[in-house]
């Protein structure tokens, strides 16, 4: 035995005889776990997290959270001698005093923007492969509620240094909450410690920001990958992929130094672009007062679909018995965002009443075997993107030299007309790969070598795809509709006999399919 | 063919492809070399790093394509950093791709459902301890459990009552009083009629109060007036309003009636004022009556006339609410 | 008296009384209108009028109408000063080439020569704001850029943008970028308020303000990229665009490298 085993043997024996860790370390150790690219997108999404912390937590030691006012003596002399609070002056001190301070204020903000894409693009692979049914469904919740809390996150992240830019983002959040029927104007006093903006908002913001939110995406997210490890990931389907099993590598040392290897990775471009690209330059916004306002003010990009909404949003108000209901803030502001994201998190349970599956799925669905799951992602995508092009319209506009009048009509009936057009033509789509797959499998790949053939005939000789891809191609479920007749094989109604109607038609329009190769279909071009 | 047809089986995991550093040394050492080579270019980074920190001063610019004319401190120190960070990562992961073993392990999955008896025993331990507790049984306890657990759960929203004070009258009261001058923002002169030209603009804060040096932002919020002149004749206006002018002068609270952004851009030919944050559109000419947007009311008129020094100032208070609504707004 | 009245009808009184008259007539006539400086100077104005009035007439008036009286698509140039001639036709604005929505910026089409001549003739029809003389414009020494800032934030920026880059006004029309802009037209146009823009006056914005806020957007011209690229100094709506593009396609490509089988 050499020295170093030694010692790693003393070490090991130390801790094993206090924590029974070898136990539990050899198990883990050889986990096993299905390497596919897209399965790095949540990953992407947790380097970010502790880039966010790390970054956050220098920031932290010169940042000063307050809104009483000071005179600014720094180094930037289009301020010099300006009143603002000091939060903002402790920002432009960090940018232009600190060294590396600006850098770190860049990788903090980009890394949070990085982690918002993540977690979008996490959110579409996991959706769009049907990783969230059984036994997934509180996962996926919890990543609901990561992505919510995020953008919530986010926005008060920028909103610290109290800028111009984001000042007015908070003015209009009070605005929101100030909507609120009955208790709005309470709930606004109580937050921003009085009349907006008050001088209580930013310190308040920041405990929430650096402590509390922190706090609870650690733990949330401590559970999303405990909950991934204990369940192991899924698979795509492929040849010696079942539901009964997991093909991969094992943690230690393969999967270790690709998942680590990444993380330094993510930093690494996170860093680059903050070396490379500026982002929010507080200094060219100026400190924040109610009585100023910039031409083209937009919040982050992941709020802008909420902006786009209330750009949109008709002059809708209610005015009775002396008092008001602001529909033109309340429907874009929290009704519609409400739907949104509570029909997000629901979806697993929607899906399976839906389809009546309730076993569990280790195995990935391909986006165009399910058509009408896909297509209804297709629609909500439609959605919110048009909802985000309108809340940059005035950028648009200059751009382009368009007019922000007619953006904004395109907007408003876009959103309503072009999300169904978007699920039709998906599913379309879906449906005929389905039936370029049957071929694929029944006629084999075309080569593009053409032969005469002795009677003058000119065909193109096909060749036959591997068994491997014909598995691939293959051995996806189908199982039809729901059989939910009105009356049972007793005569007697069923009870709620409306809602099983609805299930019944959901569920016909989810299996409508273009049937996969049989053995049959085999048999007759055998035979052809 | 003559052989029978089956159903399209699963051919298993395909075969092992070897890579060229698992059967070739040489490759395998030209790997190790690649290796090296990433993870030395994250050492130089790191350098990079160390002497951008130490070495270049924090004002001295240099011109990138593209970027322009960049601050060289904060350029190569993130640059030093990204270059030590992304070659680590780099090499392991071409470690891990060309030397490390890439045979795929198949692993069986186990049922999370837990054994009939592990579940007979769990109902019966929840069973047991629930009779043993009595909760069941003994409902006193439960109401009274209930009632207190409830009653202390909402003692912590006591504790946050002074979080702040309660609206009152702030929402319905501004600074502007009748005979309160306007000011211009920022500089503090007093207005005369024949300061604005036709057409012109002026960003407008009521007077100070005598002994106040300081406005608060939150009053800023409030009374931030946008001052706006016409010709007498391109009023559309009833008599009431048109009484609130002076001049073809008019004046409106700044505060945008949807969400409060201030809203201060005023198109001169078209007579409209715009906010740049929804783009809800409103018409100088009458009375700011909305043409185009989310607001569902126009901005709230401030009357104006003259002092006795010929300085313009407000009529009265404000007659509504300025700002955005809120479930007291009568109107 | 009885004896001049005896030549009253001598044959010399009549051009005698000629010439006196012509005069007194010309004597009275240029005292009236003497000039301060010589006429040399009254001479190239009135020169110049005539030659902005030809160019008027050639290139503006069938707009504008043959006496700046303005028409249906023009308006009236009566009392709008040689500020604003200097401004519309100085930045090229003038002759007004897209009638679509508003004029826009390019390469001027008369010399500043002829610009000057149709100021002046413009100016000659009714008072207007003048064009500001050197002296009035020296921003460095009479403007502070920290008060220019501010002022530039309370003013302009709500059209301008935080960095006088322009923005949008409604049904098309803009506020253009502040970059490459004369400051002499940056003045002109806070006084004369051309098109959407309004008028910024004197005692609203005082002269040594208007400085500074010229101060403040030549500093914001000149201020390199502090934090790498600007990116358009329009905020977030390209801080996202890009994430979403190069960012997180750079993720994904190491990320499908890292998931290949090595060869």
């Amino acid at each position: 035995m050499t020295a170093r085993e030694r010692i790693a043997g003393n070490v090991a024996n130390y801790v094993d005889e206090r924590t029974g860790a070898a136990a539990w370390m050899k198990k883990n150790l050889n986990k096993v776990f299905p390497d596919h690219w897209s399965f790095l997108l949540g990953e992407i999404a947790l380097y970010s997290f502790v880039i966010l912390l790390l970054s956050g937590t220098f920031l932290t030691f010169w940042f000063d959270p307050s809104q009483r006012e000071v005179v600014y003596e720094g180094s930037y002399q289009p301020l010099s001698g300006l009143k603002m609070s000091a939060a903002y002056a402790s920002t432009l001190h960090i940018s232009f005093e600190v060294r590396g301070g600006l850098l770190m204020r860049q990788i903090h903000h980009w890394a949070a923007l990085f982690f918002m894409v993540a977690i979008v693009v996490h959110l579409l692979r996991v959706y769009f492969t049907g990783a969230f049914r059984k036994p997934r469904e509180f996962n996926w919740i919890i990543g609901v509620g990561l992505l919510t809390l995020g953008i919530v996150e986010g926005f008060l992240g920028y909103s610290l240094p109290d800028d111009l830019l984001s000042g007015t983002g908070i003015r209009i959040a009070e605005a929101i909450i100030q909507a609120v029927p009955v208790v709005g104007t309470y709930i606004a006093f109580f937050a921003f410690g009085g009349p907006f903006p008050g001088e209580a908002f930013i310190p308040r913001i920041f405990t929430v920001h650096v402590l509390l939110l922190p706090g609870i995406f650690l733990a949330l997210i401590t559970v999303h990958l405990m909950l991934v490890w204990y369940q192991k990931h899924t698979q795509y389907p492929g040849p010696g992929r079942t539901e009964k099993n997991v093909v991969g590598y094992p943690l230690f040392p393969v999967y270790m130094a690709k998942a680590g290897g990444f993380f330094f990775i993510v930093f690494g471009v996170t860093t680059f672009i903050a070396a490379v690209a500026s982002i929010n330059p507080i200094w060219l916004y100026g400190p924040y007062t109610p009585g100023q306002i910039s031409a083209g003010s937009q919040p982050d990009w992941y709020m802008g679909w909420l902006d786009g909404l209330v750009r949109m949003a008709p002059p809708l108000e209610t005015h009775a018995f002396g008092h008001t209901i602001s529909w033109n803030i309340l429907i874009p502001g929290l009704i519609i965002p409400g739907i949104m994201f509570t029909g997000l998190a629901l979806y697993p349970f929607i899906e399976s009443w839906i389809t009546g599956d309730k076993r569990e799925h280790h195995l990935l669905d391909r986006p165009r075997n399910v058509p009408n799951r896909t297509a209804i992602g297709a629609m909500a995508l439609t959605f919110t993107l048009i909802a985000l092009i309108n809340g940059g319209n005035d950028i648009i506009a200059q751009q382009f030299h368009l007019s922000i009048n007619q953006i904004m009509w395109f907007s408003r009936i876009g959103i309503i007309v072009l999300p169904p057009i978007a699920f039709v033509i998906t599913k379309r789509i879906c449906i005929s790969l389905q039936r370029a797959d049957r071929e694929l499998v029944l006629h084999g790949k075309e080569t593009g070598r053409l032969v005469r053939l002795a009677h003058g005939e000119f065909v193109e000789i096909h060749e036959e795809i591997s068994p491997e891809k014909k598995w691939l191609l293959t051995s996806h479920e189908q199982s039809g509709a729901l059989e939910l007749p009105e009356i049972d094989k007793g005569g007697v109604r069923r009870p709620s006999a409306i809602r099983n109607k609805l299930r019944s038609r959901m569920s016909q329009a989810n299996a409508e399919v273009a049937p996969k190769v049989s053995t049959q279909d085999l048999k007759e071009i055998e035979h052809l | 063919m003559a052989h029978e047809i089956e159903a399209i089986q699963d051919p298993g995991i395909p075969a092992h492809v070897h890579r060229k550093a698992d059967s070739d040394p040489k490759e395998a050492a030209k790997a190790e070399r690649q290796v090296a080579i990433l993870f030395s270019l994250s050492a130089v980074g790191t350098i990079l790093f160390i002497v951008s920190y130490i070495a270049i001063p924090q004002d001295v610019f240099v011109f990138v394509p593209i970027m322009g004319d960049t601050n060289a401190h904060q350029l190569f120190l993130g640059l030093g950093l990204a270059l030590s960070l992304f070659f680590i990562g780099m090499g392991a992961i071409h470690w891990a791709k060309t030397l490390m073993p890439d045979n795929e392990v198949t692993v069986q999955r186990h049922e999370f459902k837990s054994s009939d008896e592990d579940r007979k025993e769990f109902v019966k331990t929840a069973k047991d301890g629930a009779a043993a507790a009595g909760l069941g049984r003994r409902s006193l306890i439960k109401r009274s459990l209930g009632l207190s657990l409830g009653l202390v759960g909402l003692s912590p929203l006591l504790l946050l009552r002074d979080l702040g004070p309660l609206p009152g009258d702030s929402l319905l009261k501004t600074s502007w009083k009748a005979g309160t001058r306007l000011v211009t923002d920022p500089g503090d002169r007093p207005i005369k009629p024949e300061d604005l030209e036709v057409g012109a603009v002026a960003q407008v804060l009521p007077a100070m109060l005598p002994g106040q040096d300081h406005r608060s932002l939150s009053d800023i919020g409030k009374d931030a007036v946008l001052l706006i002149r016409l010709r007498p004749e391109d009023f559309n206006l009833d008599a009431e309003r048109l009484s609130w002018t002076h001049e073809g002068i008019i004046a409106f609270s700044k505060i945008c009636s949807h969400m409060g952004c201030a809203v201060a851009l005023y198109e001169q030919q078209t007579k409209h004022l715009l906010c740049p944050c929804h783009q809800s559109t409103f018409d100088v000419t009458r009375a700011a009556k909305v043409l185009f947007g989310p607001a569902a009311r126009p901005l709230p008129q401030l009357a104006l006339t003259l002092d006795a020094d010929g300085y313009l100032v407000a009529k009265q208070p404000f007659s509504e609410p300025v700002g955005p609504s809120f479930w007291e707004r009568s109107s | 008296m009885k004896r001049l009245s005896k030549y009253r009808r001598h044959r010399a009184v009549a051009p005698l009384l000629l010439i006196v008259a012509l005069l007194g007539i010309g004597t009275t006539f240029s005292v009236a209108s003497a000039t301060p400086n010589n006429s040399a100077l009254a001479l190239a104005r009135s020169a110049a009028i005539e030659e902005g009035k030809q160019l008027f007439l050639k290139g503006c008036s069938s707009c504008h109408g043959l006496n700046a009286e303005g028409g249906g698509i023009a308006p009236s140039l009566i009392g709008v000063g040689a500020a604003s001639v200097d401004f519309q036709v100085g930045t090229g604005r003038m002759p007004m080439a897209d009638m679509s929505t508003q004029a826009m910026r390019k390469k001027p089409v008369y010399t500043p020569e002829q610009v000057a001549a149709l100021a002046v003739y413009v100016a000659s029809l009714a008072p207007g704001p003048e064009i500001p003389g050197d002296e009035l414009l020296n921003y460095e020494r009479d403007g502070s850029v920290a008060e220019g800032g501010e002022l530039f934030r309370n003013n302009c920026a709500m059209c301008h943008n935080f960095a006088a880059q322009g923005g949008a006004l409604t049904q098309g029309k803009y506020a253009p970028t502040l970059m490459g802009v004369e400051p002499v037209h940056i003045y002109e146009a806070m006084i004369t308020g051309p098109q959407s823009m309004p008028v910024f006056s004197d005692k609203i914005i005082t002269p040594e303000e208007k400085l500074s806020i010229i101060k403040w957007i030549k500093s914001a011209e000149a201020e390199p990229a502090l934090g790498g690229a600007s990116l358009g100094r329009v905020g977030p709506v390209t801080e996202g665009l890009l994430v979403w593009t190069l960012g997180i396609g750079i993720l994904i490509g190491v990320a499908v490298w890292l998931a290949m089988k090595a060869r």
